[in-house]
């Protein structure tokens, strides 16, 4: 199968959406000329022009509040914030305006655009450029949040989000740009709010997304070697997110571990685990772990931000512990 | 019945044309009037919940503002709405509905008077964020400008909004954009508790200035006034000219809200309806130009009656289910999920 980099995913899906419907536009940051902060957007300007791949001032609150009032108004744009700690200064646009408008407008009113996020650390970035922040946005009735995990997931899923009536939050990890995976030629494209089972496996199953499902492989692969056969369950949307296919899981291994780059204290992990004790309490053999940054904004130096990271060798303290 | 409020009047035989027009503007203005002071009314007898925000004494600015605007114009609106979207043309039946909290109103009882919206007739939603419509009417000039559908945009915000930062990326990146954003800023002096002059520093005329963004301001009180300018600049946005700012300056009459009894106001002597009435001002010009007392006293009858008409249909409307709003948080799945 051919290979691409994300960022070559990304950029495609952009281009064949802009290509299949003129009403897509993007918006942001130096996405034009410069061909995007992370090179998602390269290509486009030429390709589209002017009109439709916009260059913006540095007015996160304007140009997404202007993304509300285009999608209202017939358009589909797609926003990059540079990076996700960026967002905060967008809130009112995403919460109180995109995220309400078909609810507050007695369903009447569709909001289809995209934002899209770079979140995650490992860069040594510091603290306001490397948060985690899904769990904000899977909390407000009327978003949907997407984070895929593969190369072939990050065009599926995009292309997705672009055709979806309603506002998506789409994040994407700084760390996977320049990575490799398989892209078919004809990816098939499929709707937001179904999980994949990303590695089969009978003994524990670990539920993430995003970029810990490969740091969950790196685990896994490790506990093979011991005999112990991890279910990788990638959740590739938070909002909706598949509780069917994770229940599944929970009734084939009977044992769970939530794993992901947020912060533990509040984040999705609390979610998964709160509806399994609940739905899927019958099925469990053990505690439900949780395995996540500690609470703690993401620091800078090298030596900090390795301590700060969930890896695979706190995934595999994390699945020691639901073996006990 | 409420549709036709958007249209001007047949004129009566003895009127210029100028009078009719004039006529079509005061019988919008009345409904505005009439419908809203039925609104005090029901709040105090409990049957429209909530916050109530009414613009009593500032008619003149929708009315004349929309005199200016086709079918194809969208526009966003603020807390202090209810002029809006009167003036917009939307139906009395379903506006009442709303306010009263029923499933038939224009959005089934989920938004009330601060969220009163119809897509259909491009009126993007009152507001209850100061400022927050401004970015949105924005986006929408935006998407009038990509699609070359020759439509404008209009955002109605209060001088409360002019300390906002949303507002001012905004007139930034019309300007940028020479998008055909009309910017309406109803400067009735207060900014919720506080007068304006406590609340920014500079003139909203200046601001639009320092971005090359045409202005003017006028007294927002003279319809007449409004409406020709709102013309003249709405000529220019369908021209390409850019965004254009137009600043009404006009009184609060009531509250910030119902039930707000305003201690705080030293001006509310002379703020009053006996000093400066937006209607009484175009009834007084009507009549001056010839116009029979009693061509508007028709008016104000038949507004009247359909006002009533409509709160007596939203009395009779239904209380909303949870369900169904449930329902409205997303849309229905897409066909290949």
């Amino acid at each position: 199968m051919p290979e691409a980099r994300y960022r070559d995913a990304l950029n495609r899906a952009l281009g064949d959406a802009m290509a299949a419907d003129p009403s897509v536009v993007l918006l942001g940051q130096d996405v034009g000329a410069f061909g995007g902060p992370f090179g998602v957007t390269r290509g486009l300007l030429s390709r589209f022009g002017d009109t439709r791949v916009r260059d913006t001032p540095i007015s996160e609150a304007a140009i997404v509040g202007a993304a509300v009032g285009a999608a209202m108004s017939g358009l589909r744009p797609v926003v990059e914030i540079m990076f996700m700690d960026f967002v905060t200064l967008a809130m009112d646009a995403i919460v109180n305006q995109a995220a309400k408008a078909r609810f507050m407008f007695g369903g009447a009113a569709s909001v289809p655009m995209v934002v899209r996020l770079p979140h995650g650390g490992g860069l040594s970035a510091g603290p306001q450029h490397s948060q985690c922040l899904e769990a904000w946005f899977a909390h407000v009735p009327g978003l949907k949040v997407v984070c895929p995990a593969t190369v072939e997931d990050s065009y599926v899923l995009l292309r997705a989000a672009i055709e979806d009536p309603d506002p998506v939050i789409f994040i994407e990890n700084k760390a996977l740009y320049s990575e490799r995976g398989e892209l078919p030629d004809h990816p098939v494209c499929a709707g937001i709010g179904h999980a994949v089972v990303h590695r089969p496996g009978r003994d524990v199953t670990v539920v993430t997304y995003g970029a810990s499902v490969a740091r969950a492989v790196t685990a896994a692969e490790s506990l093979a070697a011991e005999g112990i056969e991890v279910e990788i369950v990638d959740l590739r949307s938070l909002q909706p997110w598949d509780e069917a296919t994770v229940l599944a899981s929970v009734a084939r291994t009977h044992r769970l571990v939530v794993f992901h780059e947020a912060v533990e204290s509040f984040g999705p992990g609390a979610e998964i685990a709160a509806r399994v004790a609940d739905a899927g309490f019958d099925e469990l053999d053990a505690r439900i772990v949780r395995v996540a940054a500690p609470f703690s904004p993401p620091p800078f130096a090298p030596a900090l931000d390795q301590a700060f990271l969930p890896g695979p060798a706190q995934l595999i303290a994390g699945v020691r512990r639901v073996l006990e | 019945m409420n549709r036709g409020q958007k249209r001007v009047e047949s004129r009566p035989a003895d009127a210029s044309p100028a009078a009719a027009d004039m006529l079509g503007l005061y019988e919008r203005m009345y409904t505005i009037r009439t419908s809203e002071l039925r609104l005090a009314n029901l709040f105090a007898d409990g049957a429209a919940p909530g916050f109530l925000h009414l613009s009593v004494g500032q008619e003149a600015v929708p009315v004349g503002v929309s005199a200016a605007l086709e079918a194809c114009d969208t526009v966003a609106s603020n807390h202090r709405g209810h002029g809006h979207v009167i003036a917009r043309g939307l139906e009395l039946d379903r506006f009442f509905l709303e306010i009263m909290g029923k499933a038939q109103g224009y959005c089934r009882g989920r938004g009330g008077s601060m969220h009163i919206a119809d897509m259909s007739v491009g009126m993007l939603g009152a507001n209850g964020i100061v400022g927050g419509g401004v970015p949105i009417a924005l986006g929408s000039a935006l998407a009038h400008q990509v699609r070359g559908n020759g439509a404008i945009a209009v955002a109605y915000f209060g001088d409360g909004a002019l300390a906002e930062g949303a507002l001012h990326e905004s007139l930034n990146l019309a300007a940028l954009w020479k998008l055909p954003l009309l910017l309406v800023c109803e400067n009735n002096g207060w900014s919720e508790f506080s007068p304006t002059s406590a609340q920014f520093a500079a003139h909203v005329v200046d601001l639009a200035g320092a971005f090359g963004i045409g202005a003017r301001s006028l007294d927002g009180n003279d319809v007449v006034a409004v409406a020709e300018a709102a013309r003249s600049f709405a000529g220019e946005l369908r021209a390409g000219q850019g965004p254009r700012l137009l600043e009404c300056v006009t009184r609060r009459i009531r509250g910030h809200f119902e039930g707000d009894a305003q201690k705080y106001r030293p001006d509310l002597a002379a703020a009053s309806l006996d000093t400066d009435d937006p209607l009484s001002r175009l009834s007084a010009r009507l009549l001056g130009s010839g116009v029979q007392a009693a061509a508007i006293e028709a008016i104000e009858r038949r507004v009247a009656a359909a006002v009533e008409a409509a709160v007596e249909a939203a009395r009779c409307g239904e209380a909303p289910t949870f369900a169904a709003a449930l329902a409205d948080v997303y849309s229905p799945v897409p066909t290949h999920a």
